[in-house]
């Protein structure tokens, strides 16, 4: 795990308010490539909100943003353009219920990288294949399971080759019996070298696949580290706590 | 019976204005092909400049809207067509009825559009996005289709309602169905004419209205 940069992504003091309710008060973030990055925290600590940040989901109130050394903050920064480097794995899948999973897929190939329907297709197909769902492409979200969307929505994010991958709670909507079939998807992922930052509960995953852990509690980071250190030896109370009452 | 019969269903006279009749059908279909569309493209116009960002385009887009949602159409196209000449603007009866329906219907159908995009989930916009597709371009594929499929019921309940108004031409002599009619009607003394025109209208409507409740019962269910 490389320490220092050339960072993929590098957020710095990154603020949010909403209103005069502040929910970033100046966090790092600082990824490198190939790293597989969990952010933990109790619901309200800003995780969702950074991540969102990262792709201007959000704009932030404060702070920079470095997604592959380009200013994503810049007005002059094509935002379009950075946002397809950036996949975006929601917490309650968002797939689009009027297109199939092909569908869902290639939209952004074909309206955005301008591919041809074939080409697209193409490209779908292998992306679908990726996480388990060739067999699935002519379902509409309405006929796939939670899982399965999950893993759709991974695809249609994978399809556009983005260099980071950002994913906010993508297990927190499923049935228990359905997290696996996503994480093993996250887990190949990893394996290929994909760069991923993931928001979420699935605690003996993150100790388990996660290079390096964040615990953000009421918009900063508490702590961070070493998934192995974070779990087995964190240093702060806050953290303690927290890592008590998820496992309880 | 006989009276009833020769006043309201005379096969003679009916065969004798058949012609006349159909005639004004082909115009009321001609005006629904025009209308129609006119409606929906600017009632697309309509809920755009409503929910702009900026007020100075939103406030009297939603002003007019309310204006003509709540001005009777007869008086509308009454002002048009026989109102405007006064300021020396002198409009064909088909001109005077594309404007007048156009400021009508696209109020309705633009209230309708809004409704339909309002239930489209904000998230469809942020996966859209996040995927580089730009605003334009998230609603055109994205927020756009789901937004006609979730009210396409009272946008062909409006389009009913329109193909309705038709009738309205009527009023400044174009030569629709219903003015066809009354024509062959006032011609023959006799009310077969107008029994003739109102079938034709059902034949026209029923079918839509089925769909409609088929439709409704589905996206219910």
């Amino acid at each position: 795990m490389p320490e220092l940069g050339p960072f993929l992504l590098e957020a710095r003091g990154v603020r949010k308010a909403f209103g005069t309710n502040e929910v970033l008060k100046g966090v790092d973030l600082l990824v490198a490539p190939r790293e597989l990055v969990f952010l933990i925290g109790p619901s309200g600590s800003g995780k969702s909100t950074l991540l969102r940040c990262c792709n201007r989901l959000e704009e932030p109130t404060g702070g920079t943003i470095r997604i592959g050394g380009t200013d994503l903050l810049s007005p002059r920064t094509d935002i379009n353009r950075m946002r397809r480097q950036v996949g975006m794995v929601f917490q309650s899948f968002n797939l689009y219920p009027h297109l199939t999973a092909l569908g869902n897929v290639t939209l952004a190939l074909r309206k955005v990288m301008k591919r041809s329907r074939a080409e697209a297709d193409e490209i779908g197909m292998d992306n679908l294949r990726r996480v388990g769902l060739a067999e699935k492409a002519a379902s509409y979200p309405g006929e796939l399971s939670g899982g399965q969307q999950q893993r759709v929505a991974i695809a249609r994010a994978l399809a556009l080759e983005p260099k980071i991958i950002l994913m906010d709670e993508p297990t927190s909507a499923l049935d228990p019996e359905l997290v696996g079939s996503v994480l093993a998807v996250v887990r190949d992922l990893r394996d290929a070298g994909m760069t991923m930052v993931i928001a979420s509960h699935e605690m003996r995953f993150a100790r388990e696949a996660a290079d390096r852990v964040l615990f953000l509690d009421g918009g900063v980071v508490v702590e961070e580290g070493p998934a192995e250190a974070i779990f087995t030896a964190p240093r702060e109370e806050r953290t303690r706590r927290f890592l008590h009452q998820v496992r309880h | 019976m006989d009276v009833f019969l020769s006043e309201f269903f005379n096969v003679d006279i009916m065969v004798k204005v058949a012609p006349l009749i159909f005639k004004g059908f082909l115009q009321t279909l001609l005006l629904c092909v025009i209308l129609v569309p006119i409606g929906l493209c600017g009632g697309l116009g309509a809920m755009l400049l409503a929910t702009s960002r900026s007020r100075f385009v939103r406030w009297p887009a939603v002003a007019a809207i309310d204006f003509f949602r709540s001005f009777p159409p007869l008086v509308l196209l009454i002002f048009i067509y026989s109102g405007l000449p006064f300021a020396g603007i002198r409009l064909s009866p088909l001109a005077a009825i594309c404007i007048a329906f156009l400021l009508n219907a696209a109020s309705y159908y633009g209230e309708i559009y809004r409704a339909g995009v309002e239930s489209v989930p904000r998230g469809q916009v942020e996966a859209g996005r996040s995927t580089g597709l730009g605003a334009a371009q998230t609603f055109l594929y994205i927020t756009l289709p789901q937004a006609v499929r979730n009210v396409l019921p009272e946008l062909l309940s409006n389009t009913v309602e329109l193909i309705k108004l038709t009738t309205l031409a009527s009023v400044i002599s174009a030569p629709e169905l219903l003015h066809s009619a009354d024509l062959a009607r006032s011609l023959t003394y006799n009310t077969s004419p107008l029994i003739m025109a109102a079938a034709l209208y059902l034949i026209m409507l029923w079918p839509l209205v089925r769909i409609i409740r088929r439709l409704e019962h589905k996206l219910a269910g």
